[in-house]
């Protein structure tokens, strides 16, 4: 694009350097020259000629420009778009809300059901996942970003600190304690921790194989590593530094069985900061698990048959919600999402299509004006 | 050495009738009364807003007496109360920040106006107690003190004059910082006092004094008025405009929020699903009140959607603005040394609006210092003979073509020139602003400038003033020969009689008022060559004489005296002895002064008619004079048609009042009447083919304004209102100061208030300053005062063309940008906060981190615009200067109509729904990283706040070149930028 550059010239022909000697020796008078006068300086800036640019929109610089910006985005778009296209994805509801549903017979779970209820679904992966994959768990209707929920949170208890944790914040309200005992994790956003496990099999002649799922990497490492953290107190015993609180209402376990690993353990599980994680929309996905590619050989998930366990313990059906298991592979840019590419197809479309649209208006009537053409 | 009691006429006392007794020295007039100290205010000037005491809680009260200020309070105080979405701290820190920033710089403002005050107020005077001369700081001086001001002085306040160190009595005055007039005037001691001249006798003085109660006339202007405009100038008209309209939004989507809110609630799983259960306390709540906080929750959800710091970036934008107009090189006069001054910072954009100019003639059009031209003795011309001194003698001299009138005329003329005026000798050289005589290194002092000009002129043609010694002024004739006239009274110049006289035997006066008391016969050849010479532009007075015997001579001073010493209607009985005294003269001759031009005067009138301003000329002038300084500076073209409604038009008669009605209604019949296709157009309406001029003298204005008694009077003061509007020019001469500021008042109460600016450089035009929109001082030669009250001050007449043309028109348009783009960043900001809202439930879940929300208006937008609002230049100073044409497109408020302030708000809800749907979309997938990780409803705020941030500051280079093109190019950017940041991230 063209741009006119004007740098307004200095008026008196020299560039203005005095700083503290204003304007040089225009005033007559004598008087040795120490003599204050009031004239302004002349800089540049004091008489507002500061270099300056503008564009100036000709047919000459806004066709280009349209043409460009045409021929930028639609091969961007493309790229997206095909890339976003390149993505597996597999998507399993497995709410149950229909009767033929094998989940159907969990539908009204309770939270303390024991023992779980357990369903099983079959599925065919029709193309293989070859790269990595990631395992969500996506909820709909469940509102996270509900400002009631969102604010029901104690981070500063999160954090380990040890006051916090047994007497937590007023926010956490009504799930603050639990018979008199102050709950730790406290909140709505823990206390509704989503709980059904998820296993998944691939099925070969009749074999279930198990796949391995890998539950560490799947929160933020600013999480992880800043955000939460355990109590701290003597030893590394979690059981003796939760003590004196309670699990949440709706835990089967407290917060320090979470899992048998250490670093996976109490505040710092990673399943625990995945849901703490609140989602921004109703309808939302958070990582479960991740399948990493075992060798160069294999695709990480051939096409096939799998079977997904689940042991079915949230209750989803009395919110009017849904609850779906995602297989998914990555790319550079996420996961799949043809929207960025839709975008810059059509903007760049526009672009060029105006830009054709206003180069022939300007070929037919801009002629009045002979000394802007477009270059080209 | 000048000495004076005093007594304080205090401006602003209600009237109170009788008269007042002032105890001069304090002391008891006879020991059988006792000696009661009465009560009269002080003598201190205060022009300050606050003290130190009361800065604090007044300084607030002002500030959140503005509605947008109050509005913030209120919402930081429902925060406070209510349990809101939104910490307090985030609109108690933006408004904690504009209250201070906006205390600081009002506090600093005031600061230089206690420091102003103080000059004056502690600045040293000497009081003689006891014989002794004390000195007191001004401010402490008490009515009934005796003080004591030297030479070159000036008076702290109003005086009557005991005695001075001179043994006549006498002292010289200027009156520059009253009336503008920096001639000097010969005041007289009191006759009985005169001989006090010493600290000793003064305080042998017992006297009262009784005087009138202070009366609010043309010297109420003593010290200075600091006047707070009240009323709206039409940028801040536009701003709360627009600002009840996004009150309104604002309201409308809390409204809906609830509604909203309250219909999603109806299904018992949305209300309280089990992971959400609600708190006791919310259960038991009223739902009533439920509703009300939720609706104001909602409020303070979305307040962010009114500029907070909208007027504190154009509070700052206009004090930081106004620097550029002092710094300006170009308004920086080399005689004087001194550039623009500005006074108040508040006003830099209504130098863009100005659509009427008024402006004094002298001094301000004209340079104020006369000149010699010409005379006329019994109808022979006489011109510029300035080589030889006897020349006017010999018969060929340069004035052989005019003919030459009788020697003995000739004389008689000279003399009256150097007998009539109060000019003084005075040999040191010191006294400033007046002519010094390199040849005698004495200078002539004097009362009008024109009395110097006049006596220079006498002198070049052979009689030279030599001064006054003892009642006996002395002259030297064209013989070398010293002549004595003995002073028997001296009848002052005033500008209603328009005439002085001296009693030797001799007189000279303004000649619209001489020729009806002269026999008609010798008129008429003088007159022709008076109106030529007004024609000119010069300055013409006559000279007329008249011999009193010895008896008219003893009745007159009779006369005199009696009307002297009246207390009360003092001016109306001397009046009225001039007038009787000043009839049945013979007229000798006339004279012609040149006042000049300033330079460029007639370019910048031109410039500021085709910047479509209407220039009206206000002066204390003679109506001839006046028009050829107009035609002089092209305000009037040979082509306009001038109006006259002047003594001269409407005559003198009876019936002048009707006479003057059917001019009026003639005049307005020819304007309006019959040009109906112009009826309409309140624009500026000079695109007219005729164009019009009036010209209307002081007693005609006062008799359309204040009409005698019958009630449909009020009628002609809107048509002349009416046909004053349509002329491009208007002429008021012959104004009392307080008829300028009339004038100025009628204009500007006129409907659609238009914005108007008086220029002016004397005291005298103090008035219209003040009460014009935009008052322009001339720092020129009659004193300080006119600068001083003014809002913007400049060196010359000249500069007014580039403070209007160019930062006029600068500051107007970045003020509008700056205003508009407020508006629309905030929308486009807050809108996605509503959208967001019928994502989560209607729960008023923020959709920003409450640094954000608080931080977006401090920090991240404020900058750019303020540097932005500063420094933008869309068109180039030159071309603005040049081009008058240009100003014309920003007329009447152009920038901040309705028109583009919807196109801003449209513009910023739809950026404010791509911005929103466009991070929506995104957040459809599961992931936006490599890693397979998800976002949360944190990361979503950030993302779309980083893309706004980012548009909202690039939209700079859009604003004003934007074109419909270049809006689709924006609409990429946000595409580019969404992914631009997709990688940023946030720690939630």
């Amino acid at each position: 694009m063209a741009v006119n550059y004007s740098a307004k010239e200095e008026a008196d022909g020299h560039p203005s350097g005095g700083v503290g000697v204003p304007g040089g020796g225009a005033v007559g008078g004598g008087g040795g020259g120490v003599v204050k006068t009031r004239k302004p300086d002349n800089t540049a800036f004091k008489q507002q000629r500061l270099p300056a640019w503008q564009p100036i929109l000709t047919a000459g610089t806004v066709l280009p420009a349209f043409f460009i910006i045409g021929l930028i985005f639609i091969p961007i778009g493309i790229g997206i778009f095909v890339t976003s296209n390149n993505i597996r994805e597999y998507e399993i509801d497995y709410t149950g809300t229909e009767p033929s549903s094998p989940c159907n017979k969990c539908l009204n779970v309770s939270w303390d059901s024991t023992p779980p209820c357990t369903c099983t679904i079959n599925f065919t992966l029709e193309h293989s996942f070859e790269s990595n994959v990631f395992m969500y768990y996506g909820l709909s209707n469940f509102y996270q970003n509900h400002r009631r929920y969102v604010k029901s949170r104690d981070d500063s208890q999160l954090n380990g600190d040890n006051s916090s944790l047994l007497n937590p914040s007023k926010e956490c309200e009504p799930y603050r304690t639990n018979e008199d005992k102050p709950i730790a994790p406290c909140g709505a956003i823990a206390n509704s921790m989503f709980n059904d496990t998820l296993e998944l099999y691939r099925i070969d002649n009749d074999t279930r194989t198990p796949i391995t799922l890998i539950k560490k990497g799947i929160a933020w490492w600013t999480d992880k590593n800043v955000k939460f953290r355990n109590p701290t107190g003597d030893g590394n015993n979690l059981t003796a530094l939760f003590q004196g609180t309670t699990k949440p209402v709706n835990w089967p376990k407290p917060v320090y069985m979470l899992d048998s690993e250490p670093d996976n353990n109490g505040f710092i599980n990673e399943d625990f900061i995945v849901w703490m994680r609140t989602a921004a929309l109703p309808t939302f996905r958070k990582l479960y698990r991740l399948i990493e590619r075992k060798n160069n050989l294999q695709p990480t998930l051939q096409a096939g048959k799998y079977s997904l366990d689940i042991a079915y313990n949230y209750p989803v059906h009395s919110f009017d919600g849904r609850k779906r298991m995602i297989l998914s592979t990555i790319s550079w840019m996420g996961g799949k999402n043809p929207f960025l590419g839709i975008a810059y197809i059509t903007v760049g479309s526009i672009c060029f299509f105006l830009g054709v649209v206003l180069l022939f208006i300007h070929h037919k009537y801009g002629n009045r004006n002979t000394s802007a053409d477009i270059p080209n | 050495m000048l000495r004076r009691s005093l007594s304080r006429l205090c401006a602003g006392e209600e009237k109170r009738v009788g008269t007042r007794t002032v105890v001069v020295g304090h002391r008891p007039v006879s020991d059988t009364e006792a000696y009661v100290a009465q009560k009269f205010c002080d003598n201190r000037i205060v022009s300050s807003k606050y003290t130190l005491w009361n800065f604090l809680p007044k300084n607030l009260f002002e500030q959140f007496r503005r509605i947008a200020n109050f509005y913030f309070l209120i919402i930081f105080l429902v925060q406070v109360i209510v349990d809101t979405p939104t910490s307090p701290v985030t609109s108690g820190l933006p408004l904690f920040f504009v209250i201070t920033v906006t205390a600081i710089k009002q506090g600093y403002e005031d600061w230089l106006r206690h420091r102003a005050d103080n000059e004056v107020n502690k600045s040293n005077v000497f009081v003689v107690e006891n014989a002794k001369q004390v000195r007191k700081e001004s401010e402490k001086i008490k009515v009934g003190d005796i003080v004591e001001v030297k030479a070159d002085e000036t008076f702290p306040c109003d005086l009557i004059f005991l005695a001075s160190s001179s043994p006549d009595g006498t002292c010289y005055v200027t009156t520059a910082s009253l009336d503008g007039e920096s001639n000097f005037k010969t005041h007289y001691a009191v006759r009985d006092t005169t001989v006090l001249c010493t600290d000793e006798a003064i305080d042998s003085l017992t006297a009262t004094i009784e005087c009138e109660q202070p009366q609010p006339d043309l010297y109420k202007f003593v010290g200075r008025i600091i006047i707070y405009r009240s009323n709206q100038e039409p940028v801040a008209r536009s701003i709360n405009a627009f600002l009840i309209v996004y009150l309104c939004i604002l309201l409308g989507k809390a409204t809906v929020c609830t509604t909203l809110k309250y219909v999603w609630q109806s299904n018992p799983f949305n209300d309280e699903p089990w992971y959400n259960e609600k708190t006791k306390k919310e259960r038991e709540t009223f739902k009533v009140l439920r509703m009300f906080t939720d609706f104001l929750s909602f409020m303070v959800l979305f307040n962010f959607i009114i500029p907070v710091s909208m007027y504190v970036t154009v509070e700052m934008q206009k004090f930081l603005g106004s620097f550029f107009i002092s710094w300006d090189k170009e308004m920086y006069d080399e005689e004087i040394q001194e550039g623009a001054l500005v006074n108040t910072s508040d006003l830099n954009e209504e130098l863009g609006q100005v659509e009427y100019v008024f402006t004094d003639k002298t001094g301000t059009l004209t340079e104020n210092s006369m000149e010699f031209i010409e005379c006329c003795i019994d109808g022979h011309k006489y011109k510029d003979c300035i080589s030889e001194v006897d020349g006017f003698s010999q018969t060929d001299g340069p004035h052989k073509y005019y003919g030459r009138a009788e020697k003995s005329r000739e004389e008689l003329f000279l003399r009256a020139l150097c007998l009539c005026h109060t000019v003084q000798i005075k040999e040191a050289d010191q006294v400033d602003g007046l002519m010094a005589n390199p040849e005698r290194k004495c200078t002539y002092i004097s009362s009008s400038p024109d009395e110097i000009a006049l006596v220079k002129g006498a002198e070049k043609y052979g009689f030279t003033f030599l001064g006054l010694e003892n009642d006996f002024m002395k002259i030297r004739n064209q013989k070398n020969e010293t002549e004595m006239y003995q002073l028997l009274h001296v009848l002052n110049f005033d500008p209603v009689r328009r005439r002085m006289s001296v009693i030797v035997r001799t007189t000279t006066g303004a000649d619209s008022s001489i020729f009806p008391r002269v026999q008609q016969e010798e008129i008429q050849q003088t007159k022709v060559h008076v109106d030529r010479n007004a024609m000119d532009g010069y300055r013409t007075l006559c000279v007329a004489f008249k011999e009193l015997t010895e008896k008219e001579y003893d009745k007159i001073d009779r006369q005199l005296n009696e009307a002297k010493m009246a207390l009360q209607d003092r001016e109306e009985k001397m009046a009225k002895v001039f007038d009787d005294t000043e009839a049945d003269m013979h007229l000798i001759g006339a004279t012609a002064v040149e006042d000049r031009l300033q330079e460029q005067l007639a370019e910048t009138i031109e410039a500021l008619h085709a910047a479509g301003m209407k220039v009206w000329v206000l002066t204390g002038d003679k109506m001839e004079t006046a028009k050829s300084t107009c035609y002089a500076c092209r305000l009037f073209q040979t082509s306009t048609e001038l109006l006259e409604l002047t003594a001269r038009t409407v005559g003198e008669s009876e019936r002048k009042e009707d006479r003057l009605h059917e001019l009026l209604l003639e005049y307005h019949k020819k304007l309006i009447q019959d040009v109906p296709k112009n009826r309409g157009g309140l624009k500026r309406s000079w695109t007219l083919s005729q164009e019009y001029g009036l010209i209307i003298d002081g007693s005609t204005l006062s008799l359309i304004l204040n009409p005698s008694q019958d009630s449909g009077s009020s009628n002609y003061k809107s048509i002349f209102l009416q046909i004053c509007l349509k002329c491009t020019a208007v002429l008021c001469c012959r104004m009392a100061p307080l008829q300028k500021a009339q004038i100025v008042r009628m204009v500007k109460n006129t409907k659609g208030s238009p914005i108007t600016l008086s220029i002016g450089d004397g005291a005298n035009d103090v008035s219209m300053i003040l009460e014009a929109h935009v008052g322009i001082g001339i720092k020129g030669k009659e004193g300080r005062q006119a600068s001083r009250n003014s809002d913007y001050a400049v060196p010359k007449f000249k500069h007014l063309r580039k403070l209007l043309l160019a930062h006029g028109h600068l500051y107007y348009v970045r003020i509008a940008h700056l205003v508009q783009y407020f508006f629309y960043k905030n929308l486009c900001f807050i809108l996605p906060q509503f959208l967001y809202q019928f994502f989560c439930g209607f729960s008023q879940q923020p959709l920003y981190d409450a640094a954000y929300l608080t931080m977006y208006n401090i920090c991240f937008t404020s900058l750019p615009i303020l540097a932005y609002s500063l420094l933008e230049q869309h068109i180039s100073i030159d071309t603005l200067t040049s081009d008058p044409q240009l100003y014309m497109k920003v007329s009447d408020n152009a920038m901040l109509q309705w028109k583009p302030f919807l196109y801003w708000t449209f513009l910023g809800a739809f950026e404010g729904l791509v911005f929103f749907f466009g991070v929506y979309f995104l957040f459809q997938s599961s992931s936006l990283e490599d890693n397979g990780k998800v976002f949360g409803n944190w990361t979503f705020g950030t993302i779309v706040f980083t893309v706004l941030v980012f548009t909202v500051t690039l939209k700079f280079q859009q604003e004003e070149r934007s074109n419909r093109e270049f809006g689709f190019v924006h609409l990429v950017s946000d595409k580019a930028e969404c992914q631009s940041v997709r990688k940023s991230t946030c720690v939630k």
